[in-house]
Order: C-alpha cells, then sequence, then structure tokens
C-alpha cells in the first residue's frame, strides 16, 4: 500500500436505530482515529420525568425507544417495586417474563434477518435479500410477529404496550385465552431452531477478543428482570451498587460520554455477555442447539452475535412456551401500593444489554430524580475500540468493501442510538 | 401504477424513539408484496441503498429539535410530492414537547454533564409548524393498518380514511364497557382521537391518549367530570401533557389548570 491517509466515513449510519455517523482516520496504514458519532437529537428524558407521578414512570421511559419499549417498562416498574419494597412472585411474575420474551424475539429477529443478515450475505437489505432468498426472509418475518404477538397479547399492542403497570398489570387472561398462541410458538420454536443452523453457518471474519462482558445472573433462570451484575473478570455486585462501579468518561478521540468500569475500563453488554455468563442456564434445547452449531460455551468473536441472537431468540420461545404450559391465572392482576419517601434501583436484560433505571420519590410518590444507563451507551466504547483493533486487519480491502465492513462491525452491537442519545453528548460537528 | 415506474417512498426520522417507521416493518405479512409496489427509496433504519429524490411520498417521523434539523425539514418538503407526518411526535412535538413549558437550559443541564456542547432549540415543534403537511396520521405510537392505509391512499391519489372522531366510538364498536361509567375509572376517552382501537378501556385501564386531540374535543367538560371524580389540579394538568401535551387543545386545558 502506498503510504497515505484514508478517511472511511459513514454520514449516516443504516441498519441502526437511531442517527449516527462513522468517522475513522488511517495515515500510512495506522489507525489515528475512530468515532462513532451521535447527531440524534436529545430528548431529555430525565429532566421530564422530575415531578411526574411514579405510575407513569412505565409509560413515559417505553418513549425512549420503539424497539424495546418493554425494557423500559420492566426497568421502570421494577426499580419502583424496588423503591417501594415489593417483590411480585407467581403468575405475575411469570407473565413479565413472557412478554420479555416476546420482545427479545421480535427485536433480535429484527436484528437478524433484517439488519445484520444482509451484510454477512452483501445485500443492501432485507427486501433485496428477499429476492434471491425469499423463504428465508419470509420465515424471519413469521418469527418475528410471534415476537409481537406475545407482547401484543399480554400488553395490548406491540409498540409502547399499553398494560404492565407499577403492581402488576391491567388485566390478566384465563390460562385458555393463550391457546392459540401456543401453537404457534410450536412453530416458532422450530423455526428458531432453523435460524440458529442457518446463522452458524454464514461467513464470519476471524475476530476473536478479549472483553470483559457484564450482564445478570439469576441463580436458576437465563436473567430477564433480576439478578446480581456480573462479568468475567470478578464483577459481582447488587444492581443497587451500579453507580459506585461504572462511571461515564470523556475520552480525549471522542466526544460521546463513554460508561466504563471504574476498576477497569471498557465492557460489553447484550447477547454475547449474557451468553458466555448464562450459558449453563439456557434451557436443554437451547443449549444442545448452540453447541450443535459449532458456537462452544463462550464467543468472543463479536461478529458471532448473530448465531448467539438466535440462540437466545431459540430460548424465548421455550421459556414461552415453558411459563404457557405451567400458567394459572393470577388471582388479581395487581396489587395496590401506596407511595413512600424511597429510592429505587432496577436493572434488565433489554434486547440489547444491561438498562439500569433509579428513581427517588417523595411520600406522595412524585419523582424527584431518575436516572437512565441505556445498552448502547455502554457499549459504545467497546464498539469503537473493534473498530481500532478490526480496520489495521482489513487496510488492504477496497474503500467501500472496508467501509461496509466496519458498519457490519457496528451493527454486531445492533446498536440502538435512539435509546443512547438521552444520555451521550451531542456532537453536531459533521464528518 | 401498473408497468409504469415504482413510485419511490421516503422515511425520515427526526427527534423520535423509531416506533412509528418501526410499525412499517412491523406489517410482517405485507412488507414484501408492498415493497414490491413501491420503491423504498430512502429508508436507513432498514436499507443502506439511498436513492436520490425526488419522491412520490415522504413519511416523516419524529419533531423538530435543532437547529440542523429545522433546516432538514425544508431539504424534505421540497423534495417530496407528498408529505405524511407519522405520530405524534412529528404531528404535535412528542412527549419531548414538555421541554416547551419549562426552560430548556434547565432540561440540559439535568441530563448533561456538559450542557455547553447540547445544541438544542428552546422548543420541539411539529412539522407543520414548519412546512406544509399534506397528512398528519396520529398516534404514539401509530396504528400499522392505518399506515398501510394513508401509503395506499396517496400513492393512488386518493384521501386515507382514518376516522377523526373520539375513541368512545372505537369502545362502543368494538363492545367494550363504558370503564368510566361501570368502573369509575378515570378515562381520557372522549376527547381523544380515534386509531388505537380502544385498546386501554378493553384492558381494563382509562384512555391516556396517545393518539392526542380529537376534532372538536370538549376538554373543559371532562376536566370537571375529573374534578367531581377526585383529580386533583396537578393530575390534570399531567393528564393533558403527555404525549400529546404540545396540541393547541391539551396544552390550553393544561394550561387553565396550572
Amino acid at each position: 500500500m502506498t503510504k497515505k491517509t484514508r478517511t472511511i466515513k459513514v454520514d449516516y449510519l443504516a441498519r441502526v436505530e437511531g442517527e449516527g455517523a462513522l468517522y475513522i482516520k488511517i495515515k500510512d496504514d495506522v489507525v489515528q482515529d475512530v468515532k462513532l458519532k451521535i447527531f440524534e437529537p436529545p430528548r431529555f428524558f430525565e429532566a421530564f420525568l422530575q415531578g411526574r407521578d411514579f405510575r407513569e414512570a412505565p409509560d413515559i421511559t417505553a418513549r425512549i425507544c420503539g424497539i424495546c419499549p418493554v425494557a423500559y417498562q420492566m426497568s421502570a416498574i421494577h426499580a419502583m417495586e424496588n423503591a417501594l419494597g415489593i417483590q411480585l412472585e407467581g403468575p405475575l411474575r411469570e407473565i413479565r417474563r413472557l412478554m420479555y420474551c416476546g420482545e427479545w424475539i421480535e427485536s433480535h429477529v429484527l436484528h437478524i434477518y433484517m439488519l445484520h443478515a444482509p451484510d454477512f450475505l452483501g445485500y443492501e437489505d432485507a427486501v433485496r435479500m428477499a429476492k434471491d432468498h425469499k423463504e428465508i426472509v419470509e420465515r424471519g418475518l413469521q418469527l418475528k410477529k410471534i415476537g409481537n404477538e406475545i407482547v401484543s397479547l399480554v400488553g395490548g399492542r406491540e409498540i409502547h404496550p399499553i398494560n404492565a403497570r407499577v403492581g402488576g398489570f391491567y388485566k390478566v387472561f384465563a390460562k385458555t385465552e393463550f391457546d392459540g398462541l401456543k401453537e404457534r410458538l410450536k412453530w416458532a420454536r422450530d423455526a428458531a431452531l432453523e435460524t440458529v443452523r442457518w446463522t452458524a453457518q454464514l461467513p464470519f471474519p476471524e475476530f476473536e477478543q478479549d472483553y470483559e462482558f457484564v450482564a445478570l445472573r439469576h441463580p436458576e433462570e437465563y436473567p430477564f428482570n433480576e439478578g446480581r451484575l456480573v462479568s468475567n473478570r470478578g464483577l459481582d455486585i447488587a444492581v443497587a451498587d451500579y453507580e459506585n462501579h461504572f462511571v461515564e468518561e470523556h475520552v480525549e478521540h471522542s466526544n460521546a460520554l463513554h460508561s466504563v468500569l471504574k476498576e477497569r475500563d471498557s465492557y460489553f453488554v447484550g447477547p454475547m455477555a449474557r451468553y458466555n455468563l448464562n450459558f449453563e442456564r439456557l434451557s436443554p434445547l437451547a443449549q444442545e442447539a448452540a453447541l450443535e452449531s459449532g458456537l462452544g460455551r463462550e464467543c468472543n468473536n463479536p461478529f458471532k452475535s448473530i448465531v448467539v441472537r438466535s440462540v437466545e431468540v431459540l430460548y424465548a420461545c421455550d421459556e414461552a412456551l415453558r411459563i404457557l404450559e405451567s400458567y394459572e391465572k393470577p388471582d388479581r392482576p395487581h396489587i395496590d401500593l401506596e407511595p413512600r419517601e424511597s429510592v429505587g434501583y432496577s436493572c434488565t436484560e433489554a434486547p440489547r444489554g444491561i438498562l439500569y433505571h433509579r428513581y427517588s420519590i417523595d411520600a406522595q410518590g412524585r419523582i424527584l430524580n431518575a436516572r437512565i444507563v441505556p445498552p448502547t451507551s455502554q457499549n459504545q466504547k467497546t464498539i469503537e475500540n473493534d473498530l481500532w483493533k478490526f480496520v489495521p486487519k482489513f487496510l488492504d480491502l477496497p474503500e467501500e468493501k472496508l467501509t461496509w465492513q466496519c458498519e457490519q462491525a457496528i451493527r454486531n452491537y445492533d446498536p440502538c442510538i435512539s435509546c443512547a442519545t438521552h444520555f451521550l453528548k451531542l456532537d453536531l460537528e459533521r464528518v | 401504477m401498473a408497468g409504469k415506474k415504482k413510485p419511490k417512498v421516503a422515511v425520515w426520522k427526526f427527534a423520535s424513539c423509531d416506533g412509528c417507521q418501526l410499525s412499517l416493518l412491523d406489517c410482517e405479512d405485507e412488507l414484501l408484496a408492498v415493497a414490491e409496489a413501491i420503491e423504498i427509496a430512502n429508508f436507513p433504519e432498514a436499507s443502506r441503498a439511498v436513492v436520490k429524490g425526488p419522491y412520490d411520498l415522504s413519511l416523516v417521523e419524529g419533531s423538530i429539535t435543532t437547529p440542523h434539523d429545522e433546516e432538514r425539514i425544508h431539504q424534505v418538503r421540497r423534495s417530496s410530492k407528498f408529505l405524511v407526518t407519522i405520530g405524534a411526535c412529528a404531528t404535535a412535538g412528542g412527549i419531548q414537547a414538555l421541554r416547551n413549558f419549562k426552560d430548556v437550559q434547565d432540561f440540559v443541564s439535568i441530563v448533561y454533564a456538559t450542557p455547553d456542547y447540547i445544541d438544542t432549540l428552546a422548543k420541539s415543534s411539529a412539522i407543520s409548524d414548519h412546512v406544509r403537511v399534506d397528512f398528519e396520521l396520529r398516534g404514539c405510537p401509530i396504528n400499522k393498518y392505518q399506515l398501510v392505509e394513508v401509503v395506499s391512499a396517496y400513492l393512488k391519489d386518493r384521501k386515507p380514511v382514518t376516522p377523526a372522531h373520539s375513541v368512545c366510538v372505537e369502545c362502543k364498536r368494538r363492545g367494550t364497557v363504558c370503564v368510566m361509567v361501570s368502573q369509575g375509572t378515570l378515562c381520557m376517552g372522549p376527547v381523544v382521537h380515534a386509531g388505537c382501537g380502544a385498546i386501554c378501556p378493553a384492558y381494563d385501564r382509562g384512555c391516556y391518549g396517545c393518539f392526542g386531540p380529537k376534532e372538536t374535543p370538549n376538554t373543559e367538560s371532562l376536566s370537571e367530570w375529573f374534578k367531581d371524580h377526585g383529580m386533583g389540579n396537578e393530575e390534570l394538568v399531567r393528564a393533558y401533557r403527555s404525549f400529546n401535551a404540545y396540541a393547541t387543545p391539551f396544552r390550553k386545558e393544561s394550561e387553565r389548570h396550572d
């Protein structure tokens, strides 16, 4: 290669949720600068939550993200219940897990089939991919639909569901009302198994990295709403200790705030973190499918996150079926709660990783302040680190191909910039 | 349109949660058929391919909150034959319009450690405050079937059928017993625009106004009714100030009790 300065620019990242750009500067075959830029406008959720009633937090914070509203509702609800000192058990707790299964299926399948797979197969998008692989795209759409169907039935509608509330639900269902869904979930479980097999044979660049993975860990279950925060490098804390261990940092090479572990540095949240830290808590079927596909118990190649997502879709279908098999209608849809002056914490596993909420409320139940840390903010530094290491390996590629590969490397994380933005600093400098 | 060039459709995002444009991808049964009938010329959330304008139809999600977006919406308008706003953000400023009732600089410093980096407008405003809009589709989020209806209507040069009556009519149609009358559950249905299919009352919950004000809403009367049932001013203000807080009838009604 001749010695020269090259820049890789993507002014508007496609197939991610929200508005971001990429800028990489290479001089004499050495990467000089990597910036994942965020120009999504800020919306100030933490600010206007102040003064709102504690029962409004789930419906307001859902509007941070149209792709993972259930995650926001679950984190908000569990934080408020934590503040009021209650923990739901039995079928109400199970319906929450069921709802989260729906969101994982819907969000993961969207990413697998429509946002990520086209990169591996060289298509601009899933519609173009469907011209050559119609059956595959249709399988993806129908599988995604089952996820939406769970959220719609339990939550009232797929985007910004209306049924979940602090203390439980507005309405709960009789066992028989789930009969139709159960049948379709059996198809979905088979389709998910096919998805694992299909994604496992996609072409993956060699890119094993040494990461610190952070996820929830529950004593028995693959995590959704509860557990301790753990990592593969010894982190093991209660959710309420989150802010003692994680900070936002201003780094020189970027104008965005990055979330890092105080003791160490960047970390990795999301499906790969959950998988690596909770493999043995997956259902036997999901474990078996993962091993059969050649994934192994540990995965350190972010390009393979598409397989891990597929394993989680399979788990979510399996878990949803387990919940429906043993489901009995709860005696009452919710328990009534009286506010008190308190602080509540929660972390739940959004499709893209841990979503932290903290609220303090007054004796009348008014929110005094709120803190929300979405998964994409936490992964941002890791995404940039990947690009620092990835680009030098592929410098011989033509410009267009290298740019596309960098985009794919970002999409490994299924970044949701809409979520991240109320937290990230706005950078209007155009590249 | 058969045999002719496919109509070009573009999707644009401003300040929003991405949920309304996701509705398009949530049309799992219709998506591939729709993609046969139109050319998806600009839809970054779904495709890295971009086809240059002009566009036959632009779907605009999100509200205007930055100086840059204030400029960008004019470019979108110039390159679009029809411009349809999708959702409460684009149509009424969205939940982020709650800043309009406060000093935005206070908001910036609550959320961001270094407020001077933030370049934001004092108000979150609807698309129609900036450019001519051909049609506004309501909802937080929009109803995906209404979206398909609006897209097909514009591509066939007809008016979309999306009734502007209240949620109450949808409850009657659905056969849902009135939650306000039968359970005393406070419900905004009488003043809220139809479109969601009256989901909340069917789930034993009062309507909380995702679709914004219906045409000629009698908010004053509803507020009196709420007060008689024990709602205080603070709660009344909050009820009107959510996802459509800056839609004129809701803004005025909330200001009466503030």
